[in-house]
């Protein structure tokens, strides 16, 4: 009821927003135990069930002090501070959406205002789709406040429709929530029901029509409809009860011409032409309304009506391969968990092992009893399906997590997916049993990567070029091996002609040699001073030209002139002169790149 | 593979020789496997020979450097790999093909112990270096005889490779070197030849040390071979006076040419 505080201790309540609603402006209502009796069992079948959710995004907690007046959120329209949603002891105060917050101020001066966050909003519904996703993975979000699930073939696993609507109701209404439900053959039907449809305790009440266009978007405060025993239609939701199988339609037809989301003129048009609900354009011809309002709005009644076949798209594709598990009760022993995930493992790995197939990745979602939930993936270099090996890196994963896992009350969900997977021949052992170094090696490589990061181990792969800084590539060694080319030596029986480190990047060093084009003699290097005995060049190595026009340090593609040096101590570098004497630059510099052995 | 036999607790180790048999037998017959061996650079300069030390030691350890042998796992940490980069086509001028090479760059000596640790017990690769910086007090004489234990039972050498200031320090190695570079012998038109080092066997568990030798490394064959002296050095015993065997070298100081 509007005004009366429900019985919630003042740490339960929560300030929530509604800002859709039927007949209804944006509100917040303090949920209360009370409210959670007000789902009732929807007994309904329908060819393919769909579960429309209202659902109010979740808000922080506020103090006490701040629960005990009227709150509303206020956000920026044209200039001026605005409401956007209001909780149920401002509207019984006679506040509205799209009121102006010093109007408002001026009406009740204890009014506390918060700021409407968007993005916050939108985080809070994809962590209520998260949660919706025990389920059914066939999960929609429809912003800003709703969630559709697609829940055909996953009814049987809750014992019917009825039941797994009343769980899912109950399991956002633990987080705090208040739920509008509804059940229909159509996604948007389903959705149209939970948001506008009306109980359907009495007669069919005659809807406003002057809504906000958008929540949000026309802030002009709409006339109440009001009901027949004089409550406004803003009341807290009353009970509901989805409509039957042959009700499905009737409520439908029942919709407010809202539910076409049409644009205003031609709602106006339409209420203009007499039309009150969808059952009066239900049997209309739809060529003259086509004519007149356009194709859209057909295509729009149609899915309504449960005339077309309509999908949603869900948020994610479901993985090749998913096994779940769910305990009968919630079970808190970390141990236990990871020994399901064990069994599941087994599982997984035979399916794999009958489609001829190994994983790349395996991740597992632990899903706790009060909805929150946990993630664990680890990945492969090479396709793998020994269970074995897999709960070994989950083990690494659980161990490095930079916050433990938290049972609470208990997991009772467990589920793995296999989001990659290839194609993997079956393996033969050694007769004497020996182990296969190579599986060995990217046994230990795949741990160490879950342990340190995948991008800790790295192959050496060749670049197709001569240019030195970039002919050595690090690849990630779980990346597939493209046939990578082979590196170039130098030619038997010569010694080696390319430094073992490099330099990055190349130092500067002082150099005494002849001009244009002589050898160096003697050079400076941090310091130290050294007398060059043996020398091999120059390499006349060019840059790059194709790449870029700009050289070593910026300046303009220089060629450079590489010296394999030997100093009178009998250290080894590898030197460059940066340019050509004239033809390039007048001064070039000399470098140290790299270092033999 | 000889180094995938794993040698077990007491059994005597595999020793894998390193060409020179002045060095072989100063070892007992070549290098064992499974144990820890330390390499050192006697100077700053002397890091890059260093380096190379550790991939011929592991070259000789895992027999060669084709393409298809074990692989070779180098872990090192961050800083190092951003100070002196390794670079492929040097690494394949030494003989050893990169692709063999799997790089760990870890952030710091604890994780690059650990994996160590857990590359050792798995007896997967064919050798393996840690490339420590300076001297990290997680590197104390436990986790050397950690790291020892796990060598023996699988069988894998690990080559501690200890640069950037690194200090010798009482540890569980089997065998310590010390590697400087030297003159090396002058290829044609006075050009730098192939890697010429000065080893010195620092300490040797159960055996004499103190010895340095003077070794060229062939990159084709994949093993050392002694260069001749001048006779300026002089061993304590057996030691790398010989003249070379199978070289070009004539005997004495004639192959080489003073530098100016």
């Amino acid at each position: 009821m509007p005004g009366t505080r429900a019985g919630a201790s003042p740490s339960e309540r929560t300030a929530l927003t509604d800002p859709s609603g039927a007949g209804a402006a944006r509100r917040i209502a303090l949920p209360s135990p009370n409210a959670a009796a007000q789902a009732g069992s929807p007994g309904l079948e329908a060819e393919h069930p769909a579960f429309g959710h209202g659902v109010r995004p979740h808000r922080e907690a506020v103090s006490n002090e701040v629960l005990a007046a009227p709150l509303v959120f206020i956000e920026k329209q044209q200039g001026a501070f605005r409401l956007h949603a209001l909780d149920a002891d401002a509207l019984a105060l006679g506040l509205e959406p799209g009121m102006a917050l010093a109007d408002a101020r001026a009406r009740v001066p204890a009014l506390v205002a918060l700021a409407h966050d968007p993005e916050r909003e939108a985080a809070c519904l994809t962590r209520l789709a998260d949660l919706a996703e025990r389920y059914t993975p066939m999960v929609a979000l429809d912003p800003p406040d709703g969630l559709i699930l697609d829940i055909s073939g996953c009814a049987h696993l809750f014992g019917g429709e009825g039941a797994l609507a009343a769980d899912a109701a109950a399991l956002m209404r633990h987080q705090g929530l208040r739920v509008r439900h509804a059940l229909a053959s159509g996604p948007e039907a389903a959705l149209a029901l939970a948001r506008y449809g009306e109980s359907r305790g009495g007669a069919s009440v005659p809807h406003d029509r002057a809504r906000p266009a958008a929540p949000g978007r026309s802030p002009r405060p709409s006339a109440r409809p009001s009901h027949p025993d004089g409550r406004t239609a803003t009341a807290p939701a009353p009970p509901r009860r989805p409509a039957c199988a042959s009700g499905e339609a009737a409520a439908i037809r029942d919709l407010p011409l809202f539910a076409l989301h049409a644009a205003p003129d031609v709602r106006h048009a339409l209420r203009r032409a007499g039309f009150v609900t969808l059952g009066d354009l239900a049997d209309l011809p739809p060529g003259p309304l086509a004519a007149r309002f356009g194709a859209g709005l057909i295509d729009r009644l149609d899915r309504l009506l449960c005339r077309t076949d309509s999908r949603i798209t869900p948020r994610r594709l479901p993985p090749p391969l998913q096994v779940e598990r769910r305990f009968a009760e919630p079970v808190a022993h970390v141990g236990s968990v990871m020994a399901a995930l064990g069994a599941l493992l087994d599982a997984a790995c035979a399916i794999l092992a009958e489609r001829g197939q190994g994983g790349r990745r395996f991740a597992a979602r632990l899903y706790r009893s009060d909805g929150a939930m946990r993630d664990l993936a680890v990945e492969t270099g090479q396709p793998v399906r020994d269970p074995a090996v897999v709960l070994r890196l989950f083990d690494e994963r659980v161990e490095t997590l930079a916050d433990p896992l938290d049972p609470g009350f208990g997991f009772d969900i467990l589920r793995l997916a296999v989001p990659a997977v290839e194609a993997l021949g079956a393996a033969q052992d050694a007769l004497d049993g020996a182990r296969d170094p190579a599986r060995d090696l990217t046994a230990l490589l795949d741990r160490l990567a879950v342990r340190a990061g995948p991008r800790r181990l790295r192959r050496l792969v060749p670049r197709d070029t001569h240019w030195p800084e970039r002919v050595t590539r690090l690849v990630p060694h779980a990346m597939p091996r493209e046939p990578a080319g082979r590196w170039q030596a130098s030619p038997a029986g010569e010694p080696p002609l390319r430094p073992l480190s490099l330099l990055d990047p190349p130092e500067r060093i002082d150099v005494m040699a002849q001009v244009p084009d002589g050898p160096p003699r003697r050079f400076r290097w941090r310091g130290m001073l050294h007398r060059i005995v043996r020398h091999e060049g120059p390499e006349r190595l060019a840059p790059e030209w194709w790449r870029h026009p700009h050289g070593h340090d910026g300046a303009p593609g220089l060629t450079r002139d590489y010296y394999r040096v030997e100093d009178e101590t009998g250290h080894r570098y590898w030197l460059f002169r940066d340019g050509l004497y004239e033809r390039e630059t007048d001064a070039p510099h000399w470098y140290v790149h790299g270092l033999f052995a | 593979m000889l180094s995938h036999a794993g040698a077990r607790h007491g059994a005597p180790a595999l020793l894998h020789p390193l060409g020179v048999m002045a060095i072989d037998r100063a070892l007992g017959g070549g290098l064992p496997a499974g144990r820890i061996h330390e390499i050192f650079p006697h100077s700053v300069a002397d890091e890059a020979s260093a380096m190379g030390f550790a991939i011929m030691l592991a070259m000789r350890l895992m027999d060669d450097g084709r393409a298809d042998g074990p692989m070779l796992l180098w872990l090192r940490e961050e800083q190092a790999q951003r100070r002196a980069p390794l670079h492929g086509p040097g690494l394949a001028d030494l003989g050893l093909d990169p692709a063999r090479l799997v790089l760990g760059v870890l952030p710091d000596a604890k994780a690059l112990l650990r994996a160590g640790v857990d590359a050792l017990r798995s007896a997967a690769p064919g050798a393996l270096v840690l490339e420590l910086a300076g001297n990290p007090p997680l590197l104390d004489l436990t986790a050397s005889r950690r790291l020892a234990l796990a060598a023996e039972a699988s069988g894998v050498t690990p080559l501690l490779l200890r640069l950037n200031g690194a200090r010798p320090a009482p540890s569980a190695a089997q065998t310590r070197w010390q590697i400087a570079s030297a003159p090396c012998r002058p290829f044609l038109a006075d050009a730098p030849g192939h890697p010429m080092l000065n080893l010195t066997l620092l300490r040797r568990r159960g055996g004499p040390a103190g010895f340095d030798w003077m070794v060229e490394w062939d990159h084709d064959a994949g093993i050392f071979r002694p260069a001749a002296l001048p006779g300026a050095r002089l061993p304590l015993s057996g030691g790398g006076s010989r003249p070379a065997s199978g070289g070009d070298l004539d005997a004495g100081d004639a192959g080489w040419r003073i530098a100016v």
